[in-house]
């Protein structure tokens, strides 16, 4: 038996339950259109990658309570001009950038909250909004008002393939409870996320090296929607291998291990493969700046593994960390425990020590404090490794989200292959994120692009099924 | 100190919210918690009664079960409280009157009720206990003054007294040292919090109770109960210096101070506790040690029952039921000093003093 809400065709389907998806939904549902939602996890496990946020990035032009200054559009269009290195489709990166000013506004009208700005919001508190309590609960404030709404969704349902009629869209397959049922709607918003849960997707740009990532987020998101698009003929944007990932403990869960599988003590160790040799400098730059490169570095490594090796000097430097060091007397006893070869990891450490020079050492920016005739160099907070108990922490990358999607104009309208866009589809979120990020990224953007496009992308379709 | 597992558990769970942190905006629990890299028994169990169980941070949990790190913070603090509650109890014997709460206070209060009641009516007889009586002094002729004293002070002395060798216990394991609970600022900072129940805020917006909306209704009617047992108690303390120092006996004028406001605590008494119970009754027990229902309950009751036998005894005090609801409300108030160190009311003293730490470590490492 299909769900009751199967059989009647809605003016707008919209794929997934995200923060995009719900942008769409409740910006239709309050232009009276009717609304069916389609989502693969089930109620307890809702929300996507969504569900592990932090805070949004928006452009706003003076304080609030949430905020502790101005961010104006045109400082934030230098920052992701600057993260992505122009990598980007310029005129959409400002059209969002300008569009987000009412992004946090919109979203308290919905029910979700913010904080004021506290202690860990890392650096960021001019800049982003918290959300109280998180994603979490942004994601149930968002149901709750889907709710009141009279918005329908139905759980525990994948898309698995999209229908279509040259350029328009015409049904959804949708497995659920195991039986496939066709679902039919006037308009259709893609809103499924990335497919960074996808490891068979992700071989293509990355090779068999992604066999040893980590999914930070929802294991849902395999780009299903995405690939029956691309077979439809729509239009892609960006490369396979694009995406944002960062250096994360090797002892997270396969998925959804979220933010506190971070280790922030890289900049403070030296870190080794697991031959036990240095490969990067880790005191390039402020850890902030420096995180998102570190997965892809580790990725190079053999078995994509490395590990940050610290002495008690460095303890309560950095965040806590999720899962307790491996922690030894002597770093022979610390390789072993990590399984790096020991030899290796106690000369290339010893040389290090050897090369470390005098300085101020400072926790909290750039020191200064250097190696010479090591390679690589160390830049800053270089300090011997020599006061024992010595602490390993395994690091692996863990990928957040992909950034090859679908072309999408400034009214979220998906592009065909003819650079037409197709008749009722629109796109937001993950699933079109990489039309403004082609590269790098800056914290809390994947919200305001979630946020800006699903609206219009929402008030679009809306509109299209109702004349 | 509580049990290990329980203990373990706390510290587990804390490992992995202090590498998290996105909760911080809820309460005190959590800012408290950033200020420690581990955690030792003395912290978990400091930082489960600074815990007001709003349960905002088990809704918005990322981790919370089904996800394998199962965290579960309000449950896990609750259990751990719980704990703490039995095992400062003093003197030790009486720790076993936490198994089972509920029915423990419930039978004492009764039991004392009865006996109360009894013997008034075995000592004075009907004829006195049903008279009618008006002006000064009426209350006493049914049961004199020193005994109404004696039977209700010392249990009260004694409760206060356990309160104190409990708190110094919980103190000492927290690892906090014997002036700061004196701090000035410290005191003053988290008398006011306790006074606006401000971690019953979910940061301003309310507790996640008795579901995952924001309500202040728990805060609202826990403000009702507290403030009510609070101006029943300055009543009392106030009727007891016009006793002594300006020798004027009671029953007092209706517009007469204590007589304010007891009607007032009395009928913070009538709304707080029943509103509590009602919506602890709708509560989803997820976030919830429902072991310790019992315990909360009897609490809600007597707190309500003194409100109510309070009240009546105040509203037909020149009539022929006065001397029964004296005794019976005797009877009642007697049960709950008995029960205080010994039930729910050991809450507030460690809730206290986990705000005083909290109030004064903030205050220390500015
Ligand atoms: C640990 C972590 C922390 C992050 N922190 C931040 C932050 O602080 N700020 C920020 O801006 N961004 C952050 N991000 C990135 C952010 O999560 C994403 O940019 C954003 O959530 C994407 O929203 P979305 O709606 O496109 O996708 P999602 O929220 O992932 O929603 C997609 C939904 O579609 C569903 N779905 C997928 N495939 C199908 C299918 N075939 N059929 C039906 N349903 C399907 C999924 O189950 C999911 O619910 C973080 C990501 C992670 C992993």
């Amino acid at each position: 038996m299909p769900p009751t809400a199967f059989l009647e065709p809605h003016d707008v389907l919209i794929l997934g339950a995200g923060n995009a998806a719900m942008s769409a939904a409740i910006t239709a549902r309050k232009m009276g259109a009717s609304v069916l939602m389609i989502e693969s996890a089930d109620k307890d496990l809702r929300g996507g990658n969504s569900r592990h946020v932090r805070n949004i990035r928006y452009s706003h032009n003076a304080a609030t309570d949430y905020v502790t200054g101005a961010y104006e559009a045109s400082e934030y269009m230098t920052d992701l001009m600057r993260v992505t290195d122009g990598n980007t489709n310029e005129e959409l990166m400002r059209f969002m950038i300008e569009a987000s000013e009412d992004c946090a506004d919109w979203m308290i009208e919905q029910g979700i909250k913010f904080q004021p700005p506290l202690s860990g919001t890392l650096g960021l508190a001019r800049t982003n909004a918290f959300f109280l309590g998180g994603g979490k609960a942004m994601m149930n404030s968002y149901f709750k008002t889907c709710e009141k709404l009279g918005i329908d969704i139905v759980f525990e349902a994948e898309v698995e393939d999209v229908e279509m009629e040259g350029s328009k869209f015409v049904a959804a397959q949708v497995r659920h409870k195991g039986e496939l049922h066709r679902v039919e709607a006037r308009t259709v918003v893609l809103a499924s996320g990335g497919f960074e849960a996808n490891i068979e997707w992700l071989k293509e740009g990355w090779g068999d090296i992604a066999e040893n990532f980590l999914v930070r987020g929802s294991p849902m998101n395999t780009g299903k929607v995405l690939r029956s698009m691309l077979n439809n003929g729509a239009k892609s944007v960006g490369v396979p291998e694009q995406c944002h990932a960062v250096a994360i403990d090797g002892r997270a869960p396969q998925f959804d291990g979220g933010i506190s599988t971070r280790v922030d003590c890289v900049i403070f160790s030296v870190v080794v493969n697991k031959n036990g040799d240095r490969f990067y400098d880790e005191g390039e730059d402020i850890w902030p700046k420096r995180y998102a490169i570190w997965g892809r570095l580790v990725a190079k490594q053999p078995d994509q593994v490395a590990y940050a090796v610290i002495d008690s000097k460095s303890m309560g430097l950095f965040m806590p960390t999720v899962y307790s060091p491996i922690q030894s007397d002597t770093l022979a006893g610390l390789a072993e425990q990590l399984g790096v070869d020991a030899p290796t990891m106690e000369k290339t450490i010893a040389d290090y020590n050897a090369g470390v020079q005098p300085g101020d050492f400072n926790a909290t920016e750039p020191d200064g404090c250097h190696t010479e005739g090591v390679e690589p160099k160390k830049s800053n907070w270089a300090r011997k490794i020599d006061t024992p108990p010595y602490y390993g922490y395994p690091v692996k990358m863990g990928i957040t989200f992909t950034y090859l999607g679908l072309e999408v104009n400034k009214r979220a309208q998906v592009f065909m292959n003819d650079d037409k866009p197709a008749q009722n589809i629109w796109a937001a979120g993950e699933i079109m994120a990489g039309n403004i990020l082609g590269q790098g990224y800056a914290g809390g953007t994947g919200m305001a692009i979630g946020n800006v496009f699903g609206r219009i992308a929402g008030e679009e379709a809306a509109r299209h099924a109702r004349n | 100190m509580p049990e290990t597992e329980t203990l373990d558990e706390a510290k587990r769970i804390m490992q992995i919210c202090n590498a998290c942190r996105y909760c911080e905006g809820y309460c005190a629990v959590f800012p408290a918690m950033t200020k420690r890299l581990n955690f030792n028994d003395g912290d978990v169990t400091y930082l489960a009664n600074l815990c007001h169980g709003c349960q905002g941070c088990y809704y918005a949990c990322q981790y919370a079960p089904p996800h394998e790190f199962a965290v579960n913070v309000p449950k896990t603090f609750a259990k751990l409280r719980g704990e703490t509650y039995r095992d400062y109890a003093w003197p030790g014997i009486f720790k076993k009157l936490f198994e089972g709460n509920g029915k423990w206070v419930a039978l004492i209060v009764v039991a004392l009720t009865v006996i109360v009641t009894g013997l008034t009516y075995a000592i004075q007889g009907v004829d006195v206990v049903s008279g009618v009586y008006k002006g000064e002094g009426s209350f006493y002729k049914v049961i004199p003054h020193d005994v109404i004293v004696y039977v209700a002070s010392a249990p009260f002395l004694f409760a206060i007294l356990a309160f104190f060798v409990g708190l110094m216990k919980f103190w000492k394991d927290i690892g906090a040292k014997p002036m700061d609970l004196l701090h000035p600022r410290a005191l003053t900072k988290a008398l006011k919090d306790a006074g606006q129940m401000k971690y019953m805020g979910g940061g301003g917006h309310g507790c996640n109770y008795p579901d995952d909306n924001y309500s202040m209704g728990r805060r609202v009617a826990h403000q009702f109960t507290m403030w009510g047992f609070l101006l029943c108690f300055a009543a009392t303390s106030v009727a007891t210096v016009y006793h002594y120092v300006f020798g004027w006996p009671a029953p007092y004028d209706y517009f007469s101070v204590p007589v304010v406001l007891g009607t007032l605590g009395g009928i913070g008494l009538l709304i707080g506790p029943p509103g509590l119970l009602m919506i602890k009754k709708k509560a989803d027990p997820e976030p919830q040690d429902t072991k310790q229902h019992g315990m909360d309950i009897a609490f809600l009751w007597l707190l309500f029952l003194t409100g109510l036998t309070g009240l009546a005894l105040l509203a037909l005090r020149e009539t022929s039921l006065m001397g029964l609801l004296l005794a019976v409300h005797l009877g009642i108030v007697l049960g709950m000093f008995v029960t205080f160190p010994y039930g729910k009311m050991v809450h507030a003293v460690y809730r206290l003093g986990a705000l005083i730490r909290f109030a004064h470590e903030n205050d220390v490492k500015k």
